[in-house]
């Protein structure tokens, strides 16, 4: 019990953010009403320290408080994406919550609290740990989907989120409580060495594998377990679907790769036939259902659900590449959706959400720059070339390949090409339709539309020279195996 | 042999305890009478002390009532249970070191609390079960009362159990001396002191009872010796509360010349008198203020005691 | 002595499987959470036997000091009609009891298969254990991650509590006390000077 076994300074990104959190929260109530901005810049400062806290730890590995705190590699690029998000979603979301009077110090606070246990869940190496942080994340979220109270809407996609994600946390809870029963363990690593004298034959470990996977793809949102995806996504304030869209996906990446890969490696067996299913399951009612939208939220929610099942590939895959290939694909899919959620946030106004997809109708008239941002978004989403979306989407197929998985991976390329025509469709109303009279979009937000305009960019310069990205994401994954 | 006798010394205790309460009721009366300028009661013995004994046989001999509306099994519970709480509380209280029945048990004070949490079962349920409206509002203002103002006066004991390193109440008591812990610890007591006078729902802070808002408020029902356990387990929760203040921030058994047994005796009463004293002259609080008092002052400041004496305890040490 | 204890045990266990039992089958509220608190009270008795009594009155303490005093509170001022709440009891009665079938044979399993073994039974608990400080070493060390990201979890519940359900509401009549008081002679009180031109 020495103090060495601390290595508290291994935290301190998130030792960092939780200080700056209560900080927050402690100035928005001296400042008032008309000083709000002084708690946003605090924000956005507190975002921009953890990221330069974090990059500032690349490199060094070690576990710390008694094995709990696991920093590697993939703590340290985790993070440091999740945060840059957390960034990009407080700079789209300043006016938006002005015009809706959300812009309160709770709204940041929760979003840093959120965002603190998406760090705590990227470095947990303990099923307690990881428990809790997910818990911090989701319970962030749910308040900050109901927040709009005089909203019905937002009140129902919080209380379904609520108890669809309570639920989902219990399958977890319950997968974990087996796995602790089975090994005497909380410590992933001494479950992990475990596991290699239960074998993966056992039919109870079965059983808590079932539970654990039910868990994450809830939490993932990858069909069956996607009831609450849609309606959550479209009811809150978009700035919310924003983050929901974004960074959980990275962190519950995570969730799955402490829990299975650094724990649960032994039991691989049995849940990359569990994910073949999720995949199956997920592009189909992804891309299909999706097609059927006419709101732009809920057809991106439904896409998320597709985009899920492309990235459970990966997983299924299961080998170095495999998985690296997935936390490739969840990091670009995380900044696509922010690019795509953040336009319609940047298009919004008043009163108005812009979140039906005819509200897009002839963008490319009324905002051309817009139009144009909208197309690479959509190109990227649907897997075009030069696109970033096109690589990941690649990066998974070669890997499924190389694993062995042709027919899965034909199947999924079937699956691009389907979902592909509901991403063109938005493109066709934007580009070829007449403009409505009545359309007037609040676009007076210098600092959004930059941010968007980098953002939406990025897909495509990315795309042309992915090098560096690829290499930062598969050097997040060396040595997971 | 050394059992039985246990348990007849026990039992003494108990009688003895019972005789304390009996006889401050007859006690604050008179001091009550002094203060206001009348006389109170003074014709039963020497002084009127005959009447706390007279006052013990009425409400014996009174009939055992038990109103036809109320909820029977709890009704009748509810009074020995605040009787209860008051008095088991004495079974690790130390008057000084060695003499107590449970003082080095090292989780001393947990149970007092705990029994505290238990006294408010006894009002709610006394409240509650006599389906009466004023009993039913006593009832909710106690509730109401007793947790507002169990938290600020658990975080200053968490203070105190800092400094000490002790949740044994003897081991508080030993780190009071040879400084009583009021001196590091004034917040603390100032907090505990009013927490403890809210506790014992004794005014300025009796609004559970309120006579001339609720009749009686939650034991506007009771009659003959189920009405005495309610009074007793208030005044034994006086007793308990002062012995406590006493014991933890006065520097319990320290004293010169006089015996410890003896100076915590008169360290209580003390504490007693002042209650008395407070009673004649403070006013009774508005509902809403006195939880408004709880949470919005007593809460803050008892957690801004805490956080101090927190970082004193870092910087310097503990005792 | 072993005698008593096991005595013990097997009151305080039946007193509690029956209290819990009558708490979901109580038909007043008031009653359930009554029971509620027996149970309580009677798993903290078996704290208490196990010889861990910091945790026995910790229970008293926090749920039924705290946590029953405030769902009593609100369950008296609630007007619950339980016939309501127990309608479609028998419907949900059989998947119930599948799920809790399934849910006991799966924790027999856990026990049955697998190797609570590895954890090593508790050794005979030494003379001067003190089992508040060995507690206060393992929260405040061991877990004290997990500990810290429990507090900052319920610091998350009350910002979200406050921020979901408080409101302002500018239409409500109240007395501002603090305006009442704080008045002055003036604002209220306009001296008019009645006598007329002098004749």
């Amino acid at each position: 019990m020495q103090n060495a076994l601390f290595h508290w300074s291994f935290a301190i990104p998130e030792i960092w953010v939780l200080a700056m959190a209560c900080v927050v929260l402690l100035v928005d109530v001296f400042v008032g009403e008309r000083q709000r901005d002084v708690a946003y810049v605090l924000s956005i400062f507190t975002l921009l320290a953890a990221m330069a806290l974090t990059w500032s730890q690349m490199g060094q590995t070690g576990f710390a408080f008694f094995g709990q705190f696991h920093l590697d590699p993939f703590t340290s690029i985790a993070s440091f994406f999740v945060e840059l998000l957390s960034l990009l979603v407080l700079s789209y979301s300043r006016k938006y919550l002005l015009r809706r009077s959300l812009y309160r110090g709770e709204v940041f606070v929760l979003l840093l609290f959120a965002l603190l246990g998406a760090l705590i869940l990227i470095s947990g190496a303990n099923l307690l740990i990881l428990y809790l942080g997910l818990e911090l994340l989701a319970l962030s979220q749910y308040a900050l989907v109901a927040f709009q109270r005089g909203n019905l809407r937002a009140t129902e996609a919080g209380l379904k989120y609520f108890i669809l994600g309570a639920l989902a946390s219990a399958l977890l809870l319950y997968g974990m409580s087996l796995l602790y029963g089975l090994t005497g363990t909380l410590d992933l690593h001494q479950i992990a060495i475990a596991l290699v004298n239960v074998g993966s034959a056992n039919y109870l470990l079965m059983l808590a594998v079932v539970f654990l996977v039910a868990g994450i793809a809830f939490k993932f949102g990858a069909a069956p377990f996607h009831m609450w995806l849609p309606d959550a996504y479209q009811g809150a304030p978009t700035p919310v679907t924003l983050f929901m869209s974004s960074v959980p996906k990275i962190a519950i990446f995570a969730l799955f790769l402490r829990i299975l890969v650094d724990g649960g490696y032994g039991s691989i067996e049995i849940w990359r036939q569990l994910f073949v299913a999720l995949v199956v399951v997920s592009l189909v009612i992804g891309n299909v259902v999706a097609i059927a939208q006419t709101n732009l939220k809920r057809m991106l929610a439904y896409s998320t659900v597709g985009n899920m099942g492309f990235l459970a590939l990966g997983i299924v895959a299961g080998t170095q590449n495999g998985l690296a290939s997935a936390f490739f694909y969840a990091v670009v899919y995380a900044f696509m959706a922010t690019a795509a959620f953040g336009l319609i946030v940047y298009l919004s106004r008043e009163g108005f959400e812009a979140e039906e997809i005819s509200d897009l109708r002839g963008l490319v008239r009324t905002r051309p720059w817009a139009a144009f941002l909208l197309l690479i978004i959509m190109f990227s989403l649907a897997g075009v070339p030069p696109t970033i979306g096109f690589y990941a989407k690649l990066a998974v197929f070669q890997a499924l390949i190389e694993a062995h998985f042709i027919w899965l991976a034909v199947f999924g390329v079937l699956m691009a090409v389907v979902g592909a025509f509901y991403y063109l469709r938005v493109l066709k109303v934007a580009l070829f339709d007449a403009p409505a009279e009545d359309l007037a979009y609040g676009a007076d937000d210098p600092l959004a539309a930059s941010v968007l305009t980098v953002n939406s960019l990025a897909l495509l310069i990315l795309g042309i020279v992915p090098g560096a990205l690829v290499a930062f994401c598969y050097h997040a994954l060396q040595g997971v195996l | 042999m050394l059992f039985f006798a246990q348990i007849v010394a026990m039992f003494v205790t108990l009688l003895v305890l019972l005789g304390i309460a009996g006889f401050l009721v007859f006690a604050e009366r008179r001091v009550l009478g002094l203060l206001q300028n009348r006389l109170g009661p003074n014709r039963l013995g020497p002084l009127g002390v005959g009447q706390a004994l007279a006052d013990a046989l009425k409400l014996l001999c009174k009939e055992d009532f038990v109103p036809p509306f109320a909820s029977g099994l709890l009704y009748r519970t509810a009074p020995i249970l605040v009787a209860f709480s008051a008095l088991a509380g004495f079974a690790v209280l130390p008057l000084a070191p060695g003499i107590s029945w449970a003082g080095d048990w090292e989780i001393g004070l947990l149970l007092i609390l705990a029994l505290s949490s238990l006294h408010v079962y006894g009002v709610f349920l006394g409240g509650w079960s006599s389906n009466n409206k004023f009993a039913l509002y006593g009832a909710i203002r106690a509730v109401a009362q007793l947790i507002s103002y169990e938290l600020p006066m658990g975080l200053a004991l968490l203070a105190l159990v800092l400094l000490a390193g002790s949740l044994a109440l003897q081991g508080l008591g030993a780190a009071g001396q040879p400084v009583p812990l009021i001196v590091y610890q004034p917040l603390g007591f100032l907090i505990f002191f009013i927490a403890g006078i809210a506790e014992t729902q004794r005014l300025p802070f009796d609004l559970a009872e309120a006579e001339s808002e609720l009749v009686a408020g939650y034991h506007t029902e009771y009659g003959g010796m189920r009405f005495g356990y309610f009074f007793l387990g208030e005044y034994l929760g006086l007793v308990l509360i002062a012995a406590l203040i006493s014991l933890l921030y006065l520097g319990a058994w320290s004293g010169p010349w006089l015996p410890g047994w003896l100076w915590m005796l008169l360290k209580t009463g003390f504490v007693i008198g002042i209650f008395f004293w407070l009673r004649a002259s403070l006013p009774r609080p508005r509902y809403d203020q006195l939880l408004h008092w709880g949470w919005n002052a007593l809460l803050p400041l008892a957690i801004l005691n805490l956080l101090l004496t927190a970082i004193a305890a870092a910087l310097w040490g503990t005792l | 002595m072993m005698l008593t204890t096991t005595i013990l045990f097997y009151v305080f266990s039946a007193i509690l499987l029956v209290s819990a039992l009558l708490v979901i089958t109580a038909r007043n509220p008031v009653y359930s959470a009554l029971y509620l608190v027996l149970a309580f009270f009677n798993a903290a008795a078996l704290f208490l036997l196990l010889g861990a009594e910091f945790l026995g009155l910790i229970l008293i303490l926090v749920y039924v000091g705290a946590v029953m005093v405030l769902f009593l509170f609100v369950v008296m001022m609630l007007d619950i009609n339980l016939e309501r709440l127990k309608e479609g009891f028998l419907r949900y009665l059989p998947l119930g009891l599948a799920i809790a079938i399934v849910g006991v044979l799966e924790m027999v399993a856990v026990f049955w298969t697998a190797p609570i073994g590895r954890v090593p039974a508790p050794g005979p608990i030494p003379a001067n254990a003190d089992n508040t400080r060995a507690l206060g070493e393992l929260l405040y060390t061991h877990y004290l991650y997990p500990f810290e990201i429990a507090a900052v979890i319920l610091l998350v519940a009350i910002i979200a509590a406050i921020a979901l359900t408080l409101r302002r509401r500018p239409d409500t009549k109240s007395q501002a006390v603090g305006k009442q008081v704080a008045v002055a002679v003036r604002e209220r009180l306009r001296m008019v000077d009645l006598r007329g031109p002098k004749p």
